[in-house]
């Protein structure tokens, strides 16, 4: 049986028919990640063992009359989430050596809802870039084509999940890091709202941007996850403590009548032909199946790169200066005293676009440009929020492009920092307003997958689910797998 | 915005990173380029507008009483660290 094209929906069917066990599905995608992970380097750790024994206390649940709608499903954690006892990396040399103490809160949650961890996936470093070639690890490759990268930072759950390697994988996304990705090679990824998912145990890039979410081929499989993921966790002071809605039984919603607002800002200029395109034929879509579509503008969207490698790097700043090769993490060889410690363990545990984004944030939370830099960013962030505010007094959702081109060459933007960043232009603005936003594929450009972006007011995420499901049902694009993995 | 090598290291240094004589240049090259982008946020008129510093407004951040309520796991928390002894941290001698 061909495990690997079967929905989550399907897999748990099956699983609750007895027509298969936890542990015949994790074998299956074991022998998958052990067959294609070397071309595409998505996993930095596979966790057999653990996985096998998981999947077995599963069925022994599901024996036991105690299974739930997920017990026994397979899925891949990015390297980001802490896993007791399993090494949790962050893409970087500096943790290379770290075993996490405890779980991360989305990680007990899952295995709680009796979900099986196949292994940990790779990432650009500490969930900095937006292509997956900062990894200590190297860079993931595309399924679609393998000289060009799968986007970042959640790339390695991106390229495992496309090329079926395992159902779904968790992403991360700080500026774009779960939707660009899932764009670039042709699956679904949603972003939940700031605080809907837990952080405790994600290792922090930017604490006021930061969220975890869900990466699968459809939205559908999406809304089975999620659910599981999100609710209430004292341990994240920032985690919302508002009921979890049941995202599979809104799924079903209607879309007529739903206002849908085109974001002009994002249609024009920079984006390429062939991608823009194929949004408005998704577009087309909404407006076929009853939903009302009108032009929505955000006039200061576009200065939200600008502001995000303010904000950002600030708080990456402060956040990753508890590397200190003291307590835990990568440590120099013979230090020469405590301030050599410092320098030389951070200097070689991080790598360069790491540091420069360290740099990049201490320098605009130093003396006397605070003001200028950070403070004019967090009050042009506030601008940004309140444009999103107006259009969704007129609009349910936002459509607009994931990304401004499909998956491009591995190495043709590392030289230009703001080059790569400019790859974000479309996702960063969620993260600002702590909207909800996910991404789904949406046709071809050259041969690589094209990503349609749904942003949607703070906890739409049902609604959003749902319109992604309505277009899904109308078209096929996130059932296409690339012809080697199929 | 342009910055010098010796700026860099002067940054570098806050930051607790060395940055060796070769990457300096090129560290002063690309931080250049992105203080350059982000300088577009300097002509926007923000005089009456409050800075964000939560993205959902309204929903104060949660204190909690101040208890303990994690037990010790000191030994655990230290497996991961590169010098220990008699739990503590080992670290080269501050004090002469």
């Amino acid at each position: 049986m061909s495990f690997h094209t079967a929905s989550i929906a399907d897999l748990s069917k099956g699983l609750a028919a007895g027509t298969y066990s936890s542990v015949e599905l994790t074998r299956y995608f074991l022998a998958r990640i052990q067959r294609f992970n070397e071309g595409l380097n998505a996993f930095i750790t596979v966790t057999e063992e653990q996985a096998l024994a998981a999947a077995a206390a599963a069925d022994a649940q599901r024996a036991a009359g105690q299974a739930g709608r997920l017990t026994g499903v397979p899925i891949a954690h990015k390297d980001i989430f802490c896993t007791a006892g399993v090494r949790t990396s962050c893409g970087s040399r500096m943790l290379d050596n770290f075993i996490a103490p405890y779980d991360a809160t989305v990680v007990a949650r899952m295995a709680a809802a009796g979900i099986v961890s196949l292994g940990k996936t790779n990432m650009d470093e500490f969930a900095m870039g937006s292509s997956n070639e900062t990894s200590w690890y190297g860079p993931v490759r595309n399924p679609w084509d393998h000289a060009k990268v799968p986007g970042g930072s959640s790339g390695g759950s991106a390229a495992a999940v496309a090329g079926r390697l395992v159902p779904a994988a968790t992403g991360t996304d700080t500026g774009g890091s779960i939707r660009q990705p899932a764009a670039l090679v042709g699956i679904s990824g949603i972003k939940p709202t700031y605080g809907r998912v837990s952080r405790y145990g994600m290792i922090a890039f930017a604490s006021s941007l930061d969220q975890a979410g869900i990466m699968a081929p459809s939205a559908e499989d999406c809304a089975y996850l999620l659910g599981a993921m999100a609710g209430f966790d004292p341990r994240d002071s920032t985690s919302v403590d508002r009921p979890v809605p049941d995202y599979v039984a809104e799924l079903g919603a209607p879309l007529a009548g739903l206002r849908i607002g085109v974001l002009t800002e994002f249609m024009g200029q920079g984006l390429e032909a062939e991608t823009g395109a194929r949004v408005r034929e998704a577009i087309e879509v909404y407006r076929r199946l009853g939903a009302t579509v009108v032009d929505v503008s955000c006039p200061r969207l576009p200065l939200s790169v600008p502001t995000y490698y303010v904000v950002a790097p600030a708080e990456c700043s402060s956040n990753l200066s508890r590397f200190d090769g003291v307590r835990f993490g990568y440590r120099c060889e013979k230090p020469r005293d405590l301030l050599d410690l410092y320098q030389r363990s951070r200097a070689e545990g991080f790598g360069p676009e790491v540091q420069r984004r360290i740099m990049t944030g201490t320098y605009v939370l130093s003396a006397g440009y605070y003001d200028a830099y950070y403070l004019q960013a967090q009050k042009v962030r506030t601008l940004i929020a309140e444009d999103f505010k107006r259009a969704f007094a007129e609009v349910d959702l936002i459509l607009c492009p994931t990304a401004p081109g499909p998956a491009f060459g591995i190495g043709a933007k590392v030289d230009d920092p703001v080059t790569m960043y400019l790859n974000d232009i479309y996702t960063i603005g969620a993260n600002l307003a702590g909207l909800p936003a996910m991404s789904v594929p949406c046709g071809f450009d050259g041969g690589l997958p094209v990503g349609l972006q749904l942003i949607g007011p703070h906890f739409s995420e049902g609604r959003m689910l749902a319109a992604a499901h309505a277009y899904q049902r109308e078209t096929d694009w996130h059932q296409r797998v690339p012809a080697a993995y199929a | 915005m342009s910055l010098t090598r010796h700026d860099v290291e002067g940054i570098a240094r806050l930051a607790r990173l060395q940055v060796s004589d070769a990457d300096l240049t090129a560290y002063a090259g690309s931080l250049s380029k992105i203080l350059a982008f982000v300088e577009q946020l300097s002509s926007v008129d923000t005089a009456a507008v409050e800075p964000m510093a939560h993205p959902l407004a309204g929903e104060a951040q949660r204190l909690r009483p101040d208890v303990v309520s994690e037990g010790d796991r000191r030994e655990l928390y230290q497996r991961n660290a590169p010098a220990v002894e008699s739990g503590l941290y080992v670290v080269p001698k501050v004090i002469e």
